[in-house]
């Protein structure tokens, strides 16, 4: 077991390095952020100056080797944009962007499962139909364009719903904002976490159907009835129950999903989270933003990836035997 | 524009008289970009110096029309051709309650010029500054400098106490140490607003400050500042009635902005000037199959791209009508501008032809231009609009459309300037002719530091002459005759292709009235909310 959780982190840091590598590599050809730091009237020796002071002179290995090795203490740097490190930036935005991610996971799930085993046990219905239908366009839309489609609806026409922002947001331990306490933060959460939510949900409610009606043609479903067992029992306590291994495997890895890709969602409703700081990022070649966001990501992918696969071996006892050979 | 301002005026004096001070307004706005800091002297953009423009003040301000108006300074006068006498405005006090005085002036000068700040360009058009006593200082310019005041604008006084207490005498820079710049995330100035709290790229708040030295139009108590990059999401916040106010408004959004109740768009000219420059001073041209020689060397050349465009096909088509065709390299709002050198020139594609056959170059020729697609509005649109004009008569022009940040990093002096055809566009800081003269048409020269931004360094030894002199004459009508006279010779040469003036283009509420500044800067204290 510690052999294998040893391997595991081995293998992590590899992909940790590699991730920084890549990142930091595509990073300089982006483009130079000192025309972004400075005036149209700036001379050149001045620009000079900036690009010297900032390190951009030195050699390429000599600049990864001092972003890995600061990335490893939580030092990020200094962002060129805004002169401020970094780390305490993407900790201001962090809470933002993980309410929004929890609440999207939350909707999909309590409206996704219910949604799929739904359609799987009326798999003719007319409401079935028109619900697969509208999952249809929910997993092919992009989430811009429903975005926007939201905001269109909800905040121009009917005026129920905020079209931007957070609202008011209360602090909480001094770095964690929370908009779940605000009446404004409370509606200002809708929007987006829908937003975000309709293509987690309309995979997990696909994927419960596929299962479920899978699961439901087995053996044991079949004994399970002959027993007369209630439909109930069968469906919730036999059939959802063996149905909910392989969904759980996917929420978790959706999990790092959603908050990746809160990117798109974060800049149509100008939510204030980790993504809309890269996407700005981005546009403004603030390198050392851009870096430690994908670091980041990639180390909530790692740690999530490490989680479940530690749960299987846990869970599985074929891995072990695999193990052990 | 005369009748905006007049009615502006009339609303000015109107909400004057029934101001009720105890009545909290507030105005909420969107922009596209965000605040990066509140060091007055930390970057040199026109968002941020708006912005802190109603926190800070330099010695004199901009009016609506943007003339010169008395700020910290009452009045002042030229004493010597080199030196400046100013007197400063007594009873000031600073946000936090310091007294304004000659030595925050000579600090703030000294501190705008300190490593790190972005703002040395114009602290170096001093030289130094004496204090006679605490409200007249004694100003030295390197050389005559007539047009000294519109440099002061921006060049915005900070309290030497609270900065020295706060450890903030040096400008923001970009490699700060972990603690940050005392200054960048904290303000204390003279103006009409204060900040009351600023979270980049989320939210700034700013209040009003009772204690203001000046009656101002505005009855705004509070404003929000809320940046939003994605223009569909800033124009929905408009049109829901969220905001009051966002800029700016894509040109195709216009009429849905008509057609909504409630709101309206604004969009009068820009200062701005856009042009395509040509690469005049290289043997061969970077970016072309004509090798050996550079045909925009050749008048003829650029006599027949000239007249090859059609300046009103790209008002109509690209700019949906909301450009000014232009003639010259500044706008009308600039002085020096000379109505009868604006005439665009001639769209004559016959001629263009001609011309280009008696050059030598009967089936044209291919180049590449360079090109940005985010900075100014439809850009990369113009460039293919004219590049489509330009195939008319056989040039075959390729279009290399970057966003500003590879664009900038290509063609401007840090990148060598690697391009052979290129789009600009440029506002005068000063909102003088001068600026334009000396960065954009006279001769490259880097010891003098004149002709960066000529990109293709068009160079006419005449001019250079002219621009020095317009630079250090004092008399206002020979200046003038000067500039146009730089202006005409650059116009018989065909040195550059003034395309137009861009729009400003901002969505306001009718909820609210606002003063369109030709630099797009949105001064909070001619905001009246109804």
């Amino acid at each position: 077991m510690i052999a294998f959780i040893f391997k595991r982190l081995l293998q992590s840091v590899v992909v940790m390095l590699t991730v920084a590598l890549i990142a930091f590599a595509m990073f300089r050809f982006v483009g130079d952020p000192v025309n972004n730091m400075v005036g149209q009237d700036t001379t050149d020796t001045e620009r000079a100056q900036l690009a010297e002071s900032l390190g951009l002179n030195d050699p390429f290995i000599v600049q990864f080797g001092r972003f890995a090795f600061n990335a490893m203490r939580g030092d990020f740097g200094i962002s060129y944009k805004y002169r401020r490190p970094v780390s305490e930036l993407i900790l201001e935005r962090l809470s933002a962007t993980l309410e929004l991610s929890f609440v999207s996971a939350v909707l999909a799930l309590v409206v996704g499962i219910p949604l799929g085993v739904y359609t799987a046990l009326r798999s003719k219905g007319i409401i079935s139909k028109g619900i697969m239908v509208l999952s249809l366009m929910g997993v092919s839309l992009p989430t811009f364009l429903i975005g926007i489609l939201l905001i269109l609806l909800f905040g121009v026409v009917l005026r129920w719903l905020p079209t931007f922002g957070r609202g008011d947001v209360v602090d909480i331990y001094g770095w964690w904002t929370t908009g779940f306490l605000t009446v404004s933060g409370l509606k200002s959460l809708i929007l987006p976490s829908i937003t975000l939510a309709i293509f987690q949900l309309t995979l997990i409610m696909r994927l419960v159907r596929a299962e479920m009606l899978e699961v439901l043609r087995t053996d044991f479903v079949k004994f399970a009835r002959a027993r007369g067992l209630p439909d109930r029992a069968v469906h919730f306590k036999h059939a959802l129950k063996n149905t909910l291994v392989p969904v759980i495997t996917i929420t978790g890895l959706q999990l790092g999903a959603l908050i990746a890709f809160a990117i798109i969602t974060e800049s149509v409703f100008q939510w204030p989270g980790m993504g809309l700081l890269f996407i700005q990022a981005v546009a403004d070649v603030d390198i050392p933003i851009m870096a430690a966001y994908l670091v980041l990501i990639a180390f909530f992918f790692v740690v999530i990836n490490m989680v479940v696969d530690i749960l299987y071996y846990a869970v599985d006892p074929r891995l072990r035997a695999d193990a052990a050979v | 524009m005369k009748l905006r301002n007049g009615l502006m005026a009339a609303v000015a004096v109107a909400a004057l008289a029934v101001a009720a001070p105890a009545k909290a307004e507030t105005f909420k706005f969107a922009f596209q970009g965000d605040l990066s800091s509140l060091d007055p002297h930390s970057l040199n953009e026109s968002f941020l110096l708006g912005t802190l423009g109603n926190v800070y003040e330099g010695l004199v301000l901009y009016d609506e029309d943007m003339n010169v108006v008395p700020g910290l300074a009452e009045s002042w006068e030229l004493v010597k051709p080199t030196t400046w006498k100013f007197n400063l405005r007594k009873g000031v006090k600073f946000h936090e309650g310091q007294d304004f005085t000659a030595d925050d002036v000579i600090f703030s000068w000294q501190r705008a010029g300190s490593k790190g700040s972005d703002q040395k360009t114009r602290a170096g058009k001093i030289s130094n500054i004496t204090k006679v006593d605490d409200y007249t200082i004694l100003v030295d310019t390197p050389a005559p400098n007539p047009i000294l005041v519109r440099d002061l604008n921006f060049l915005y006084i900070m309290d030497k106490e609270w900065s020295e207490a706060n450890g903030t005498t040096n400008a923001t820079s970009a490699t700060g140490d972990d603690k940050g710049n005392f200054a960048n995330l904290n303000s204390n100035g003279t103006g009409p607003f204060k900040v009351k709290s600023n979270q980049a790229d989320v939210k700034t708040v700013l209040v009003r400050n009772d204690n203001y030295w000046k009656d101002i139009p505005s009855n705004v108590t509070d404003i929000e500042f809320t940046p939003i990059k994605e223009a569909a999401t800033r124009v929905a916040a408009l049109v829901s009635g969220e905001l009051d106010l966002v800029y700016p408004v894509p040109v195709q959004d216009w009429q849905r902005l008509e057609e909504a109740k409630g709101v309206n768009a604004l969009a009068g000219p820009e200062a701005r000037t856009i042009f395509f420059g040509m690469d005049q001073s290289r043997d061969e041209l970077l970016y072309s199959n004509i090798k050996g020689k550079n045909p925009f060397k050749d008048i003829r050349v650029r006599q027949a791209m000239a007249h090859a465009l059609n300046l009103d096909a790209i008002k109509q088509k690209v700019m949906r009508n909301a450009a000014t065709p232009a003639g010259l390299m500044v706008a009308p709002q600039i002085n020096g501008f000379n109505e009868a050198l604006n005439l665009p020139y001639e769209y004559n594609p016959e001629k263009a032809k001609s011309l280009l056959a008696e050059a030598g170059y009967p089936d044209g020729f291919d180049v590449t231009i360079d090109c940005p697609n985010n900075r100014y509005v439809n850009d990369e649109k113009i460039c293919q609009a004219a590049a489509s004009m330009w195939a008319k008569i056989g040039v075959n022009v390729e279009v290399l459309a970057q966003p500003k940040s590879k664009y900038f990093g290509k063609v401007l002096e840090t990148g060598g300037y690697d391009t052979s055809f290129y789009l600009l566009g440029w506002t005068p800081g000063t909102m003088d002719s001068e600026n334009v003269l000396s960065s954009l048409i006279a001769c490259q020269n880097k010891e003098t530091k004149r002709g960066l931004f000529n990109l293709g360094n068009y160079c006419n030894p005449k001019i250079d002459e002219l621009a020095a002199a317009v630079g250090s004459e004092t008399d206002q009508d020979k200046r003038n005759a000067m500039i146009s006279e730089a202006f005409d010779i650059l116009k018989n040469e065909y040195g550059y292709m003034p395309i137009h003036q861009q729009p400003l283009s901002w969505g306001v509420s009718d909820r609210v009235k606002v003063n369109q500044r030709a630099d797009n800067i949105l001064d909070y204290r001619y905001v009246i909310v109804k």
